[in-house]
């Protein structure tokens, strides 16, 4: 076993997403710590292109896999374990993105390494100690790993990503991979259901979340939006229930906003929500429990009822 | 075909609430069924509504309490349970590798051609039993899956995988498979007064690791939990006091300050 850590890429529809130069920050750190190399691997698409994009800073070696057009777990999951092989390294580091979720697991468990995931920060001093959240981001948790080699995935926007040039070597791996016995085909992409609304584009977003409790209920938070002139939107729950349509829903998965306001109201303030809200410019959260996650992003707070405050707010405004 | 549904009992934080060492007060827990696998059961259910002879079971790693928690999947058309769990189980702190192992040994006994799995359990939020659970059986699978339709001969099913920022993933998986399932892939049903009252005669089978044909290596793990604590809050936030109709005030006046709120 090396020193060195080996960090995953990723991509979509021909462009390196942000995680990416975000693994390479984390990685650095990483290696730094155990004192080895910084390898990262892209696998699919047009890898030439990717790895000279990917060259930043820190970087060691990028490992190039031109097989495939775009992510298939299988591929990953043989590319991976593969190079693992050849380079012994002492960590395997991915994101714990929607496609870190489809690979990262199956590739642990097939090298039989000890697996952390969504860690949002992680320091090494002989065995990894890795920081995350339980209890829907209530509480922080870290974790001592005993074993190396490890893997590891982190949260997206835990690391700054980096941004300077760098010097690293380029180098085509390659290894036997079967497309034909793939037990799974990516057939395409889709486009979540469209809708009249843009709430990227708003201004002063009323947004509101299982806090609501029922879809009768929605009347109140239209009624503060309408007298408000704000756009409602939501948290993922409302959409899941079919009270609001996909396209009003912010979060990981659904839509990145950045309203001068963005008003939460019974929204906990969970990381996948966050992640689609925290550029709005001022955020105010509406919400009876005084440690929801929500509060800790936002500017200003209201500790209390929905039902009170927000017809309280529409009174202010008749 | 055979439908086997993980079904997790997780632990959601009170409001308010008091770290005992290495987790959060007893007191302060509640326990109640992980969302995720709320959608997962109604998949599984809904498939053995359309298709003949399709059986659902549910399994668990979970101490007897959950039981509790696995009679709400039984009395949602689960037909009958699956729970593993003994003293060497309750003395582990389980990681995923430890899980795998488990529940790779309730398939081996139960041989399914459909595993569903919620994508996360809302206490420790791993995300990845599901996924590492389909290397170990060598099925194949898919993660985050928010559509699902199976085709007629049961031997692929095709699923969207929902990416961030409003894309899916169109994929088709060949059975036997491992899906883990997203919120919002179906409408779960809550159970019926008649499906509580079938519930109580449904079968729920508590296997230890002797049952299970491992011992206590399988449980064994080298990551441990070594602190938990309340994050510090980052947040400046400014809070607005007094009465709902004070707070509505200052509120309003920000709202109008921003320039958000027309005059
Ligand atoms: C892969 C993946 C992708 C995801 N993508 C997204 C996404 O894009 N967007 C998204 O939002 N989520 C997403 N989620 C789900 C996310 O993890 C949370 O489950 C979700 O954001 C919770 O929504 P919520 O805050 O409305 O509900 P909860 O977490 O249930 O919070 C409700 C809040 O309301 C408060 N409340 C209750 N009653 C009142 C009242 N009367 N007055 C005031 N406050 C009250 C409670 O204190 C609580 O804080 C995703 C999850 C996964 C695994």
């Amino acid at each position: 076993m090396s020193a060195d850590v080996l960090a995953v890429a990723e991509h979509r529809r021909g462009d390196l997403r942000d995680v990416s130069f975000e693994v390479i920050s984390a990685g650095r750190q990483l290696a730094d710590a155990l004192g080895g190399e910084l390898h990262l691997a892209v696998i699919a698409g047009n890898v030439d292109d990717f790895a000279e994009k990917l060259n930043r800073e820190g970087v060691d070696v990028v490992h190039t896999v031109s097989d495939g057009a775009e992510f298939n777990h299988d591929l990953y999951h043989g590319a991976l374990e593969a190079l693992f092989a050849d380079l012994e390294p002492a960590a395997l580091l991915m994101p714990n993105s929607v496609n870190g979720l489809d690979y990262a697991p199956a590739v642990a468990n097939a090298l039989g390494l000890p697996y952390v995931s969504d860690a949002v920060d992680f320091d090494y001093d002989g065995g990894l100690e890795a920081t995350r959240e339980m209890y829907a981001s209530k509480v922080e948790t870290t974790i001592a790993v005993e074993e190396t080699p490890f893997a590891v995935t982190i949260r997206g926007g835990e690391w700054n990503p980096t941004e300077e040039p760098g010097e690293a070597a380029i180098e085509p791996f390659e290894f036997e991979f079967d497309a034909d016995a793939a037990g799974s085909r990516v057939k395409g992409f889709e486009e979540a259901g469209g809708g009249d609304v843009d709430i990227s584009d708003a201004e002063f977003l009323v947004s509101i979340g299982r806090g609501i409790e029922e879809e009768e209920n929605l009347k109140l938070v239209e009624e503060l939006a309408e007298i408000t002139g704000a756009t409602l939107s939501s948290s993922r729950p409302i959409v899941d229930n079919g009270w609001l349509p996909k396209n009003r829903q912010v979060g990981q998965s659904g839509k990145q906003v950045t309203p001068d306001v963005y008003l939460a109201i019974g929204i906990s303030g969970a990381v996948q929500h966050v992640a689609g809200m925290k550029g709005a410019e001022t955020i105010i959260a509406v919400n009876t429990d005084p440690n929801a996650p929500i509060f800790d992003i936002a500017d200003y707070g209201v500790v209390g009822d929905l039902f009170d405050v927000v017809p309280a707010l529409i009174e202010q405004f008749s | 075909m055979k439908i086997l549904v993980t079904v997790k009992e997780v632990a959601e934080a009170a409001d308010d609430f008091e770290i005992d060492g290495l987790d959060i007060g007893e007191q302060y827990l509640e326990y109640d069924l992980n969302e995720w696998d709320d959608y997962a059961i109604e998949a599984g259910v809904q498939l053995s509504e359309e298709f003949d002879d399709v059986e659902v079971v549910s399994a668990t790693i979970g101490p007897e309490r959950s039981e509790e928690t696995i009679r709400m999947a039984l009395a949602k058309g689960v037909d009958r349970a699956v729970r593993v769990w003994d003293d060497d189980v309750a003395a582990a702190d389980l990681d995923v590798a430890a899980k795998t192992r488990l529940l790779a040994a309730v398939a081996a006994e139960e041989d399914p051609d459909l595993i569903l799995t919620g994508v996360q359990a809302n206490d420790d939020g791993f995300g990845a039993t599901g996924v590492s659970l389909a290397d170990e059986l060598g099925f194949e699978w898919a993660a985050v899956v928010n559509h699902l339709e199976m085709s007629e001969d049961l031997s692929t099913a095709h699923v969207h995988r929902e990416l961030e920022g409003g894309v899916d993933e169109v994929t088709e998986v060949d059975l036997p498979a491992v899906l883990t399932i997203q919120t919002g892939l179906n409408q779960p049903r809550y159970a019926s007064l008649r499906g509580i009252r079938q519930a109580q005669s449904k079968e729920i089978a508590a296997k230890g690791l002797d049952d299970l044909g491992l011992d206590a290596d399988a449980v064994a793990s080298p990551i441990e939990r070594t602190s938990m604590y309340e994050p510090e809050s980052e947040s400046d936030a400014v809070y607005f006091e007094g009465d709902a109709d004070e707070q509505a005030a200052q509120l309003a006046d920000v709202l109008t300050e921003k320039g958000v709120v027309g005059e």
